[in-house]
């Protein structure tokens, strides 16, 4: 890391532990949001930044990951976050099973077949499937998490536990990345035949990437059913999925600082134009354009490129 | 979709029974299998070209049944040209402003970005389909906008006994006549064939004298013409529409274009239609509910089969 | 003793019989060149090799082990390893990370392992680093360890896939046009380079159209034409078979 780099690093984790002093709750709160959006684009970074693999359907593990928590909490009473591991186990197994039939296929076609997986779970948790899913009511009284006696309610305790949770992950990503796994993943986006060519297992790494990001997903879908208390298949609609899809390309593939940059922007800005509320979508439309056409490595493109 | 049928109500109680129904399904399953497909056309005209999902065609398609809308009330063609005359003249204007349109698309959105990763156009792509969705929510309103229904025939048509809605007739007609055009086009003249050769190698098209650059500009007028036409089509069927309808469309008729075999002309059609059709019935016999889920679910399991799509061709990487 | 056989092997093409009814066999330790004019099928029984390709009829066998129907990164564990006609690097990674897929497949840890930084996978990151330093100094690339493939002169390039194919420790090596694109010194540089190989004990199959080096580097040639085999022997006695002649000025009439 250059100096440059570690100074800005240092300098960010330092305002970010110490936001909530100054900051009001609705800050505090958007900042949650971002924390959230952060977390999924980082899982999803792992798919499509690093993997290559095109997923536009992120938000059906997400909601697999807040589904299991919000029924496993409503029904059987099992502290939110203790339901976090079970979590991603669920949304990691779901995506192994879904994503073993398909992961070989063609880049476009796996963009549009994960877009349908995405949908197909929405259209599941609206039909209120198994009859546990609530319809499209959803799930609701979804108890506050509770941190070794300390009850989790204020946004900035909020704050706390997502954005730990986000550090955390990106400490382990980091260490991913400069691994044997990360590097498979690295090759796969790469070149697949030369992979294979050299000795590398690639159906087995699409499936791996594919559980690991979606059962990250899962996770942040159980922070997600903590903070809010109550879930709905509106939560995880096609519009997540491309949320995530865009952040981690404007970001910059494969580059976790331009990940962290891009959810700030695309999750932040537009909350902090609420006033303009008509006009605001349709201008990050056009900025979304303008920013690919200016920076089309995205706006921290991962070194080499 | 909206769930309100004006014209002609979706489920009547068939008084000849089972078969009537059928046909009744089958025929509703071909007319929005035809406007799929001609949506389904413009992706994969794209597609083969520049390898790009237009992410922005099922908006391009909104503005078809938007343009129609505000064409018909505010020029009032049909009482001056009559009913079929007027129509046909409305859906000439909508298509040539869609295809416009387009070409503007084209010039501000992927011309730029040719070249760089693909992922980028595909970002640019989703920011162009929410900046043209936000527009058409700015100017009408999120509301959804009604086609009058008192300039519209509600005439049925007998077809050995069978009552057909004329609008669902004459929407499989158009759309069949507009596909036949579009494959005789792509087929028979220098201009379609120019066309097929830059999508197969874009630079051995360019070595053969051919501008490429034409070639993609025509692409993006024909595909948002055909996209147009459905979109007005989708107005005067059924008589709602929503800026947001685009992405349902769009999604549907993408997966039309890759259940052929993206790329493929004859593919996307065959998609489009075989969707329709699928969609139709497994609403009417399966579930309304999970009808939306139906046309992935097909999706998936053909490419599970055949990873190409039912037309795609079969290659071998070279290595 | 034979490493690779090849047994009447065929491969088609909807209508194109690119391969056809070809056998040889390459001996423990040899170098063996395998030659023919453009289109000739070359590439193509590589590939067969490698399980890029399945072959329609035919047998492959390796060390006493039947290839047909294995996955390429299969084949590629039981030692073989290979190099592309269209150089295939990782272009955005830097050339160590390239040579480190080579060793990809002798190491053990996954997720838990890197995230966790326990012991067993830190020597083998350690171990693996050195073993893929090693290779870029064998073949001359020890000091571009932290160039972005992309940016390597093409010679280079072609280098550091002989690199990232020698990581993975094969017994034998394929090395498709391996001289394509270099100037006449780096050619020479390449048949050094390729008689270390040997002298490692790894068994060399190339296709190459450079006939000096084929004629330096070869103890013997299979000459393939339109897919079928025309010739097979030491370089002085292909050279001098009246058919291979006939191929290789048939074919210079075209170019
Ligand atoms: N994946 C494929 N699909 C269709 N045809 C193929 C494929 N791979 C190779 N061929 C055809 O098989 C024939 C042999 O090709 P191959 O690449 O093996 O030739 P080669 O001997 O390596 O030629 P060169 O010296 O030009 O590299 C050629 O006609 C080629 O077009
Ligand atoms: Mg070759």
């Amino acid at each position: 890391m250059g100096r440059f780099t570690s100074f800005t690093a240092a300098l960010f984790i330092a305002l970010m532990a110490t936001a909530p002093l100054f900051l009001n709750a609705y800050y505090i709160d958007v900042l949650n949001s971002i924390g959230l959006y952060a977390l999924l684009a980082l899982s999803l970074n792992l798919i499509l930044g690093e993997a290559g693999l095109f997923n536009m359907g992120h938000a059906a593990f997400y909601a697999m990951g807040a589904y299991t928590a919000a029924i496993l909490n409503t029904r059987y009473q099992i502290p939110i976050l203790w339901t976090l591991p079970l979590s991603g186990l669920v949304a990691g197994l779901f995506a192994l099973a879904i994503a073993r039939p398909v992961v070989h296929l063609r880049g476009d076609y796996l963009l549009i077949v994960t877009i349908g997986i995405g949908e197909i779970v929405r259209i599941a948790l609206i039909n209120d499937v198994f009859g546990i899913t609530g319809g499209a009511n959803g799930v609701f009284g979804i108890s506050r998490p509770d941190f070794f006696g300390f009850v989790i309610r204020q946004p900035q305790h909020f704050y706390y536990l997502i954005w730990g949770f986000v550090a955390l992950s990106i400490f382990l990503f980091l260490r991913l990345k400069q691994s044997r796994f990360g590097r498979a993943l690295n090759y796969l986006r790469e070149d697949e035949i030369a992979a294979e060519g050299s000795g590398v297992n690639t159906a087995y790494y699409k499936l791996a990437v594919f559980g690991l990001g979606a059962a990250w997903a899962g996770m942040a879908g159980t922070l997600f059913a903590a903070k809010m208390t109550i879930i709905s298949p509106e939560s995880f609609s096609f519009w997540e999925s491309v949320v995530l899809f865009m952040i981690v390309i404007l970001g910059g593939a494969g580059n976790m600082a331009g990940v962290l940059l891009a959810s700030f922007l695309v999750i932040g800005l537009p909350e902090l134009f609420r006033e303009f509320s008509s006009a605001r979508m349709l201008v990050f439309g056009l900025v979304m354009m303008v920013m690919m056409v200016v920076r089309p490595q995205g706006l921290l493109p991962a070194r080499g490129r | 979709m909206p769930a309100t049928w004006r014209s002609f109500p979706f489920n009547l109680n068939y008084p000849g029974g089972f078969v009537e129904e059928f046909l009744q399904q089958l025929t509703n399953g071909l007319a929005v299998g035809g406007i799929y497909a001609l949506i389904a056309l413009g992706y994969t005209m794209v597609y083969g070209v520049l390898k790009l999902i237009n992410f922005a065609h099922g908006d391009l398609f909104t503005y078809g049944a938007y343009l129609g809308l505000t064409l018909l009330t505010s020029l009032a063609l049909t009482d001056r040209l009559g009913f079929f005359m007027g129509v046909l003249v409305l859906a000439l204007m909508v298509m040539g402003l869609v295809a416009v349109l387009g070409a503007i698309l084209e010039r501000a959105a992927y011309r730029p970005l040719r070249g760089s990763p693909r992922l980028s156009a595909v970002v640019s792509a989703l920011g162009a389909s929410i900046f043209l969705q936000n527009t058409l929510m700015l100017i009408y309103g999120a509301r959804f906008q009604v086609y009058p229904d008192n300039i519209l025939p509600v005439a049925s048509l007998d077809l050995f006994g069978l009552q057909i809605p004329l609008m669902r007739v004459l929407i499989v007609l158009a759309s069949v006549v507009m596909m036949v055009a579009l494959y005789l086009f792509i087929q028979k003249t220098k201009i379609g064939a120019a066309i097929r050769a830059a999508a197969i190698d874009q630079g051995a098209a360019r070595l053969m004298g051919i501008d490429v650059n034409r070639v993609i500009l025509l692409v993006f007028l024909l595909g948002p013409a055909l996209g147009g036409a459905a979109g007005l089509m989708v107005g005067l069927y059924y008589g709602q529409i929503n800026f947001t309808m685009g992405w349902v469309y769009g999604m549907k008729a993408f997966t039309a274009a890759i259940l052929g075999g993206i790329g493929n002309i004859p593919g996307a059609m065959v998609g489009g239609l075989l969707l329709g059709v699928v969609e139709a019935m497994g609403a009417a016999y399966l579930s309304i509910a999970w009808k939306d889920a139906i046309a992935f679910c097909v999706l998936i399991l053909i490419l599970i089969v055949r990873p190409t799509g039912l037309l795609g061709e079969r290659v071998a990487d070279k290595v | 003793m034979d490493l690779l056989t090849l047994h009447h092997l065929t491969k088609t093409f909807g209508g194109l019989t690119a391969v056809k009814d070809v056998s040889f066999s390459v001996d423990q330790g040899a170098v063996v060149g395998l030659i023919g004019p453009n289109g000739a099928g070359k590439t193509t029984v590589f590939n067969l090799i490698t399980g890029q390709y399945r072959s329609d009829q035919g047998e492959i066998t390796f060390a006493g082990a039947r290839l047909n129907g294995l996955r390429t990164h299969r084949i590629i564990t039981l030692g073989i390893a290979r190099t592309f006609q269209n150089i295939r690097l990782f272009q955005q990674l830097t050339v160590l990370e390239n040579v480190l897929a080579g060793c990809h497949y002798r190491m053990r840890s996954g997720i838990l392992g890197a995230m966790l930084r326990l012991p067993a996978q830190q020597r083998e990151e350690r171990e693996a680093m050195e073993r893929a330093l090693q290779e870029l100094e064998f073949v001359g690339l020890g000091q571009q360890a932290s160039t972005v493939a992309k940016n390597l002169a093409y010679g280079d390039q072609r280098r550091l896939e002989i690199a990232r194919a020698l990581a993975t420790q094969p017994r034998l090596l394929i090395l498709d046009e391996p001289a394509g694109g270099m100037n006449e010194q780096e050619t020479g540089a390449l048949i050094g380079l390729i008689g270390r190989i040997q002298a490692r004990g790894v068994t060399v199959l190339l296709i190459e159209h450079d006939m000096r080096l084929v004629m330096r580097a070869c103890e013997k040639l299979v000459v393939l034409e339109y897919g079928g085999k025309i010739a097979e022997g030491p370089p002085d006695q292909v050279r001098c078979d009246p058919r291979v002649i006939e191929a290789y000025l048939g074919a210079d009439d075209e170019t």
